[in-house]
């Protein structure tokens, strides 16, 4: 028999608005799907020491925002043998990319598969452009995906699970509750099972990635979906999956739909 | 004297002067999943054992576990139960058992096997993430190991 462990679940209850304007929704009541699972989702947010939350409070400590800078004139600038930016086709970012990065992944009919924001990047940069796909989980495409991402904060995130996507969302739940690797462990056992409790100094939350690409302080740069995936699955002594590996792309459709309802927060920072 | 046996042992004598540890997947288990035998038929050293508890390489049960007696060593977990005065209430044979494969205890723990090589889905090279051959996993504890962190587990008494 398994007996859930019922983890108590010690987020905290500061509230999150940044820049004393946009209100991010941190928790939120669990989407249909994880019924009898987990009654709320909580943003990785609420797990990180007050310190760490404080510099999301504000753009100007928010030091993701170096990178989306830049980005931004990346966005402008030409490159690849067709003579075009990103700009050319899509104009202001600002407008053009809103509401965009919470519905990622999601289905794109056209390639027959379901994509995510990198991927649609990358599809950009090689049939529009002419340019040279950006590595998957280089600084520059992490960079490119927190500038599309900024311009959905505060928006609620809402990735459809139904219709074309089901089989990859199952395969992607499939690889939620696998046991990979040496220790044996799953997703789940730490995300789901031990949520608020802590593993050596970590402080274990829900693993949401409504605040991908995250700013983390322990190696200060941009991390992607699919790095870090990477890096938990190293840590069970596993052979991981690659970045951008059809499993690790089901894998994130699984993993954002668990964080339907809370707001794109992306870039958050966390430690 | 012992020592200096043991030093032979190791290069390649085991098994005329001693019993060589069983492979892991030989290991005997008892129907509720303790294991009777010592693995080297040496006695752990709680010293040794208290120090693979706290080592991320090794043990690292504190990940897990809180144990008062290593308040030292920081950041205690909260994943398993405390395991102050464990050896009190669990037996030598129980505790073996559960250091060297907890699942044949508890089935569905989230508590790692220490001394197993077999049957893992996607088993990597350590923390690369590279993979490894199954056959050419090592347990992530010795036989040596397990009977120290054992010792030591039996000196937790309240
Ligand atoms: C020559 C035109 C062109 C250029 C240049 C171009 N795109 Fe696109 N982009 C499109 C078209 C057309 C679509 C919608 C059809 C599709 O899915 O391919 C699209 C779709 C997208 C989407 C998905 C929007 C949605 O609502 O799902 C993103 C994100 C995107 N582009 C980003 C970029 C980025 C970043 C660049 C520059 C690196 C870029 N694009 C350059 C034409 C272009
Ligand atoms: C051995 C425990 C463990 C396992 C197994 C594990 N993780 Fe994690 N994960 C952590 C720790 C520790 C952190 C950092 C603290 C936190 O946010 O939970 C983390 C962080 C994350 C984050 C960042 C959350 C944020 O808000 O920044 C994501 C996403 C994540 N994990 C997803 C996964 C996925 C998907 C899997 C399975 C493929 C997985 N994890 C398996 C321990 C684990
Ligand atoms: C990844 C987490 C994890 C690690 C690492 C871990 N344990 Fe455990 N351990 C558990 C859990 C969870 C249980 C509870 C058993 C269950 O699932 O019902 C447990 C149970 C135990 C028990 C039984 C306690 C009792 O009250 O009967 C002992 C003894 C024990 N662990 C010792 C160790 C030792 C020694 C190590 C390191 C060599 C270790 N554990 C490493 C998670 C862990």
């Amino acid at each position: 028999i398994v007996l859930p462990v019922m983890a108590l679940a010690e987020a905290d209850d500061d509230t999150l608005i940044i820049n004393e304007e946009i209100e991010i929704v941190t928790k939120a009541e669990a989407p249909a799907h994880l019924e009898g699972v987990v009654s709320e989702v909580i943003s990785g947010w609420h797990f990180r020491s007050d310190e760490t939350q404080a510099l999301e409070l504000d753009d100007f400590e928010n030091p993701a925002l170096v990178y989306t800078d830049q980005a931004l004139d990346t966005w402008n600038a030409v490159e690849g043998s067709e003579g075009k930016s990103c700009a050319s086709c899509h104009d202001d970012v600002e407008t053009s990319m809103q509401g965009v990065r919470a519905v990622y992944p999601k289905w794109d009919e056209k390639a027959g598969e379901v994509q995510t924001l990198s991927m649609q990047i990358n599809d950009c940069r090689e049939a529009n452009m002419g340019a040279e796909p950006y590595k998957y989980d280089s600084a520059p495409m992490a960079a490119m995906e927190a500038l599309i991402s900024l311009q959905s904060r505060g928006m609620p995130v809402d990735v459809a699970i139904d219709g074309p996507a089901a089989e990859t969302w199952e395969q992607g739940k499939e690889l939620y509750y696998t046991r990979t690797g040496q220790l044996e462990l799953s997703c789940a056992n730490c995300h789901e099972q031990n949520y608020g409790n802590m593993i050596r100094a970590d402080h274990l939350s829900q693993g949401q990635i409504n605040g991908f690409p995250t700013y983390r302080l322990k190696n200060a740069k941009l991390n992607t979906v699919h790095g870090r995936f990477k890096g938990c699955v190293r840590d069970t002594r596993a052979e991981t999956y690659a970045a951008g590996s059809p499993e690790f792309v089901a894998l994130e459709l699984y993993v954002a739909s668990r964080g339907n309802g809370l707001s794109v927060e992306a870039p958050a920072v966390r430690n | 004297m012992k020592h200096v046996l043991l030093t032979l042992a190791a290069v390649g004598f085991a098994g005329q002067a001693f019993a060589t540890p069983p492979v892991p997947s030989e290991v005997e288990f008892d129907e509720y999943g303790a294991v009777e035998a010592s693995l080297t038929g040496e006695p752990g050293d709680p010293a040794r054992g208290a120090e693979v508890m706290v080592t991320r390489s090794l043990g690292n049960c504190v990940a897990c576990h809180q144990v008062d007696d290593l308040s030292e060593a920081p950041f205690h977990g909260e994943v398993g139960p405390p395991l102050n005065g464990v050896g009190g209430y669990r037996t030598e044979a129980e505790l073996r058992g559960i250091v060297i494969d907890a699942k044949m205890i508890f089935p569905e723990t989230m508590m790692p096997g220490f001394y197993k090589t077999t049957g893992f889905i996607r088993p990597g090279d350590g923390y690369t993430g590279k993979a490894a051959k199954e056959e050419d996993l090592e347990p992530i504890l010795t036989a040596q190991q397990v009977e120290d962190v054992v010792a030591y587990l039996m000196t937790l008494q309240d």
